[in-house]
């Protein structure tokens, strides 16, 4: 054979290779990550990006427990003292190793001035034993430390302090920094290109520690911020996957043959919030007392709201009817207390009438109108439900740019909130929703002021117990006066719905992360 | 002459202040960027930590102050939203916007101007009936209906053309353009139809009515009692003097339409100035905002100065005018 033909087909050949190797996935979200520096904003879709990028010590399995990560293991030697375990011959991007210089480093870097220093401020300490363990004290007992450290990525010290990015980026003194636009991790990607807001760019990483379940070798990240948009370009082909689906689409999507919508529950809790501090509501016209300071007036409120018909008509079946402030998934939920009290307009106009309201009252109902799905649209099916009960609500919607710190300044009688713990556990709910709110931050969305003393004595107590049987009764018990209170008034846990191309396979988790290891595309389904 | 020039210079400053002073006037009411920069965890003492040493805690004088002053040397401060520079922002999505706003006055230009001598020409035909009414479509139809209804044929039906982006750029320093490949071109045509289908109708009923008003005036029938050929009265005199003003909307327009491109960029994800807009606006990213909006007044302010300027050379009456104030003064 001609040596020259030979050459040719082995080119051929090689260039066939490398096409079936190349599988390019194209995702479009609503938003984009606002940074590549994983320690600079603590929000979801920024943490879930750059985790494909970046890791932690310990990482979280696809039904959300909890999983060796860059630590192989974990032990707590004393009840304030937990020790890691490193794993070793991992390397970052740029070929350093990974030692427990890092982890101390990265751990003090997710401290103040850090958007991440929530995770990090109950840390005392962080030593390095040797070059493959670390310890981390705390000032007190801390149990859920491991749930904790699952969002807070290890950056290599080395690389942060060449491109000095020792910290992350400070908007106050209006210093940029490197690590905003680029990334050195030990993840199963590279970040590749980025341009913010129009396009990032992520490349398998060869050299990573783990086999990767996934077949894609390059991810085109793009944010397409209006709906129809986002649909049109999964429709056209031009995406593999998007997120979110608007709820009105879900059909037609479904509707292809190429397509499919994957919905399934998400952690956040919506539930609406009332002022029971005020002596008299700031927003209604009931003067000189406060409707809301009454239990029946607040289970007048409950059982009048409707909450399957706002399921299946506001939410389009997209939600899942809840009793509790955590949904499954949260350490501590239990499904047997997850119980509504039953829906019942005319026990409901009874409990008013009882407690001295007979023709009703007025007040006002603060709303979002962009943060959760169809939020406004409850707000409004709300409204009519209580309507029925003599409750004139006066309903006020905005944007999330001007709602939120309305409400913060506690400047409402009646709201509508969502929450997701950002541990995982019930005792952020617990400490941030329901607890009385004081000085130091405890309570700090408890904006009607609910308040419990024996609540707060069962959230500390749940705060520093280790014993993780008895933790979770101290929580029933916590969570089974909140409810006998009527604190506040749950509806539902809203659904994740992400659309793609059958050829799609992937892991929908309920905190809405997307790890693109476990996505997989079939090109003979294409 | 440079009387002129320095008082329209004057003017320009005054209205560049005054934009700039209403734009941060309105900021104070849109909302608070803490709740967004820090997250649900944090505590108040930090966020009224966080408020102080971003300064959103003085007095709007002062602050206003800071922000003239930083504005000036071209320095709009840190996105509260992106941990970057403004002017880099700004400066990364303006080739976007300039060629989307120039591509559709291209088009709306070259298809508008013939659309509307056709219609003035043959007034009273059914064709030009039927431009007429479809004109008025495109002037009622609101962008974004325009936008969804072309994304919905061209790249969900027919598949032809991407619905999203700006496709493949090529980078000439900072400068980036979609203008060299085909893939930035086939990115170009959707977004750049929607944003031209307003003053493509614009042009064509301007020009129509401009080119009617010609055709009856006097030295058209001179032109005509000559003799002359349809051909050279029609393009050779009544076009041309059509034209004049239609220029002028024209050059107004492309104000309008780097400014008003924020609804197609939504529409289509054109990563330009008024996508970045609508993302600020919703996180209440105060620097971007103040300097996209102080960008924008500063282009109609140019635009509007060398229309004056032009205006003053072309049209002796002006000048006869300003000559004498000069010599009273």
């Amino acid at each position: 054979m001609n040596p020259s033909h030979l050459v040719s087909i082995i080119l051929g050949l090689a260039l066939a290779a490398g096409a079936a190797q190349a599988v390019t996935l194209r995702v479009a979200n609503q938003g984009d990550a606002l940074s590549m520096d994983p320690h600079s904003l603590n929000e979801s879709l920024q943490l879930t990006f750059t985790g494909n990028v970046y890791e932690p010590l310990v990482a979280r399995d696809k039904q959300l427990g909890l999983a060796p990560g860059l630590a192989t293991r974990w032990t707590q030697p004393k009840p304030n003292v937990w020790r890691f375990e490193l794993r070793r011959g991992v390397k970052f991007h740029d070929g350093t190793p990974f030692t427990a210089d890092d982890v101390v480093f990265s751990l003090g870097r997710a401290g103040p001035g850090s958007d991440m220093q929530g995770y990090t401020n109950t840390f005392k300490e962080v030593r390095k034993l040797d070059e493959h363990t670390v310890e981390i004290e705390t000032q007190a007992p801390f149990p859920i430390l491991p749930d904790v450290l699952t969002q807070v990525y290890v950056m290599s010290k080395k690389w942060c302090e060449d491109n000095k990015a020792q910290a992350p980026v400070d908007r106050r003194k209006g210093i940029e920094n490197a690590a905003s636009f680029k990334a050195n991790g030990t993840g199963p990607f590279r970040l590749k290109e980025r341009q913010p807001g129009a396009r990032t760019v992520l490349v398998r990483h060869g050299a990573y520690w783990d086999k990767i379940e996934s077949n894609v070798t390059e991810v085109v990240f793009t944010p397409i911020g209006n709906a129809a948009t986002r649909v049109a370009a999964l429709l056209s082909g031009e995406v593999d996957v998007i997120e979110p689906v608007p709820l009105q689409d879900v059909e037609r999507i479904k509707a292809s043959p190429k397509l499919k919508v994957m919905q399934g529950p998400e952690l956040r809790t919506i539930f609406l919030g009332m002022d029971q501090k005020r002596d008299e509501l700031l927003f209604s016209n009931v003067k000189g007392k406060n409707p809301f300071k009454d239990k029946r007036v607040r289970q007048a409120f409950y059982q009048a709201i409707d909450i399957e018909t706002i399921k299946s008509r506001v939410m389009r079946g997209a939600a899942l009817p809840t009793g509790l402030m955590v949904g499954p998934g949260i350490r501590g939920f239990s499904p047997e207390q997850n119980k509504r009290l039953p829906y019942d307009p005319e026990a409901a106009k009874k409990l008013l009438a009882e407690a001295g309201y007979p023709g009703g009252f007025e007040v006002a109902l603060n709303c979002p109108n962009d943060r959760y799905v169809n939020d406004a649209d409850i707000c409004q099916a709300v409204a009519a439900n209580l309507a029925r009960i003599g409750v004139k609500v006066g309903l006020q919607t905005e944007t999330k740019v001007t709602y939120f710190p309305k409400i913060l300044r506690r400047d409402t009688s009646f709201y509508l909130l969502g929450w997701t713990p950002s541990t995982y556990d019930s005792h952020n709910a617990l400490s941030a929703l329901m607890a009385t709110p004081t000085e130091k931050g405890q309570g700090q969305f408890n904006l009607g002021a609910y308040s419990n003393p024996k609540v707060d004595e069962l959230t500390l107590k749940i705060q520093s117990e280790t014993d993780q049987a008895r933790r979770n009764a101290l929580i029933k018990e916590a969570f089974d006066l909140h409810t006998a209170d009527i604190g506040h008034l749950p509806l539902h846990q809203q659904s994740l719905a992400w659309a793609m191309k059958k050829s799609v396979t992937l892991v929908q988790l309920a905190d809405n992360f997307m790890p693109y290891k476990w996505v997989t595309l079939d090109d003979k389904a294409k | 002459m440079l009387v002129f020039v320095l008082r329209r210079l004057a003017q320009a400053i005054a209205v560049m202040l005054a934009v700039a002073f209403m734009a941060f006037m309105l900021f104070q009411y849109v909302g608070d960027p803490v709740t967004h920069l820090l997250g649900q965890d944090a505590t108040p003492a930090q966020r009224e930590q966080l408020r102080a040493d971003l300064g959103l805690d003085q007095p709007f004088p002062v602050q206003f102050a800071r922000f003239v002053g930083n504005a000036v040397q071209g320095e709009f401060g840190l996105s509260l939203r992106q941990g970057q520079k403004v002017s880099t922002l700004l400066l990364e999505r303006f080739p976007a916007t300039l060629e989307l706003a120039s591509v559709a006055a291209l088009m709306a230009l070259s298809v508008g101007i013939p659309m509307g001598v056709y219609a003035a020409l043959k007034r009273g035909t059914v064709m030009s009936q039927i431009l007429m009414t479809v004109s008025l479509l495109g002037v009622s139809l609101p962008t974004f209906l325009i936008g969804i209804l072309l994304i919905l044929v061209f790249a969900v039906q027919l598949q032809w053309l991407p619905s999203f982006g700006r496709g493949e750029v090529i980078s000439l320093g900072p400068w980036t353009t979609g203008l060299a490949t085909l893939d930035g071109w086939k990115h170009l045509v959707l977004p750049a139809t929607t944003l031209a289908v307003f003053q493509l109708t614009l042009i064509m009923r301007l020009v129509r009515a401009e080119m009617l008003e010609v055709l009856r005036s006097d030295f058209i029938r001179f032109a005509r009692a000559r003799g002359l050929p349809d051909r050279l009265v029609y393009f050779g005199h009544a076009l041309k003097n059509t034209l004049v003003p239609v220029i002028t909307i024209t050059g107004l327009q492309l104000g309008s339409l780097i400014a008003f491109s924020i609804i197609t960029e939504q529409v289509f994800q054109w990563p330009g100035m008024g996508l970045l807009f609508i993302q600020a606006v919703a996180f209440a990213d105060v620097p971007v905002m103040a300097a996209y909006l102080c960008l924008i007044a500063l282009v109609f302010v140019c635009i509007n100065l060398v229309v004056d300027l032009l205006y003053f050379m072309v049209d002796p009456r002006l000048r006869a005018d300003t000559s004498s104030v000069g010599k009273s003064m």
